[in-house]
């Protein structure tokens, strides 16, 4: 009889972890397709040795204009390079009728988040890579999903359900901004980074 | 990164009274710059949203001896004893150890409305409703500030989104300091009598500290303590004498 016991202790320890771990992020999430594929390899390998700040620029008042606009893609894109699907997408769909690409942005923080990429890539000297990872050296997207109850993208919280990153540029929380501040002796205050 | 311990600023105004017209274009710059919704149908001069509220004044005397007064009336950014981070039983209010800015963290609030009641200018507000904009206008949005939801407590942080965009420039420069002249809040930017002076009280070679110890300059209640960053300045006697009485609303 205990034994009988144990087994459905055990078992619905089992099904609440199952739940947990696989079936909450499988409807917490939902996956979204980008409007196009793109290969930042193709850019930044060795054949066109791109640097991340040609195309993701600041503006001359030091803010960061993030996802470049159609017109810097047409400087080299006015006509097809090359035959693949993605190119053929880009030129007919955005080039020519010069619409800007509806991209779902990965790191898109809450609008009472502020983040000057100025203070922290120019005068820390901080890499892209190190908060965004090798973004720059991947030939696809990866996965966007976005979390239904907040809107906001997972890589936000991470890709581990449990929070705690596979890689050390994994999420992009608070408590990691905090973390950083701290290891620096930063002397912060909640509207540093709030507005 | 490197460490980067800020200066220590204390920023703060002094109003010249004397200049006031009591237009209210201050008031209009500042919902504009801040995101502060238009009024809800019901809202009343209590209920309703002003981070910066001109109130006109009376001697109370018959012609001719009849004066009157407008007393742009906001944070006062209280660098002792801030009453409104005292009472505050979320930590949502601090007061910025680098800049002496008192902020609101409108996340952190659960809208108790401790801090109105303990604050003794009358400078903080409630959001009775959720902020609306007429359809099509929400465009024009400040991206600097996030607007607010039902249910928390706001109030003046001198513009602090501006104090963002000076701090963002800087650093695009490489500098660690801003120019001065690059953070000048709404209000004092867009008084047509130049009666706003804003700066760092900490500077001394700062007009805005200069001018907070020269004659005729005074705090409203100072009696409580609280050593207020905006300053007033008056020639008038009657008008000084005000600074030692009850909150005005």
């Amino acid at each position: 009889m205990r034994c009988k016991g144990l087994i459905l202790m055990l078992s619905g320890v089992l099904a609440s972890l199952a739940i947990g771990w696989f079936a909450f992020p499988a409807a917490l999430y939902r996956t979204e397709a980008q409007p196009m594929q793109f290969n930042h390899a193709v850019h930044t390998g060795e054949q066109n040795g791109m640097t991340c700040d040609m195309c993701h620029e600041f503006t001359e008042n030091g803010s960061f204009k993030g996802i470049p606009t159609i017109a810097k893609c047409t400087e080299c894109h006015s006509a097809a390079i090359g035959s693949t699907e993605s190119e053929k997408v880009l030129v007919e769909q955005f080039v020519t009728p010069h619409k800007e690409i509806p991209w779902k942005v990965y790191s898109r923080q809450p609008d009472n988040a502020y983040f000057p990429h100025a203070a922290h890539v120019k005068r820390a000297e901080i890499k892209c890579e190190e908060c965004h990872g090798p973004h720059g050296s991947s030939s696809t997207l990866p996965v966007y999903q976005v979390n239904r109850i907040s809107g906001y993208s997972r890589d936000i919280w991470g890709r581990n359900i449990s929070g705690l990153p596979s890689h050390p540029w994994e999420g992009m929380k608070m408590d990691r901004c905090v973390r950083c501040h701290a290891e620096r002796h930063r002397d912060d205050s909640c509207l540093d980074c709030h507005k | 990164m490197e460490q980067t311990a800020q200066s220590k600023s204390r920023y703060g105004m002094v109003i010249d009274l004397d200049r006031c017209t009591g237009c209210g274009v201050c008031m209009v710059a500042c919902a504009v710059e801040n995101n502060v919704a238009p009024a809800e149908q019901k809202a009343t001069e209590r209920t309703g949203v002003t981070w910066l509220r001109v109130y006109p004044v009376s001697n109370g005397e018959g012609f001719p001896a009849n004066d009157t007064v407008f007393i742009p009336m906001t944070c006062q950014q209280c660098g002792n004893h801030t009453p409104c981070v005292s009472v505050c039983p979320q930590n949502a209010v601090e007061v910025d150890p680098s800049t002496g800015i008192v902020g609101q963290i409108p996340q952190r609030c659960l809208g108790c409305r401790y801090c109105m009641t303990a604050c003794p200018y009358h400078a903080r507000y409630f959001d009775w409703w959720d902020p609306q904009w007429p359809e099509g206008t929400e465009v024009l949005l400040n991206p600097d500030v996030a607007p607010r939801m039902r249910g928390v407590a706001e109030k003046c942080n001198f513009c602090h989104g501006r104090l963002h965009a000076a701090r963002t420039k800087a650093a695009a420069a490489g500098r660690k300091e801003i120019a001065a002249g690059d953070y000048v809040p709404a209000c004092v930017e867009s008084c047509p009598s130049r009666a706003i002076v804003f700066g760092d009280l900490a500077d001394e070679t700062n007009e805005v500290s200069r001018l907070s110890h020269s004659i005729n300059t005074f705090q409203f209640l100072p009696k409580l303590g609280t050593a207020p960053k905006i300053f007033y300045h008056s020639a008038k006697e009657w008008v000084r004498k005000m600074a030692d009485r009850a909150p005005l609303a």
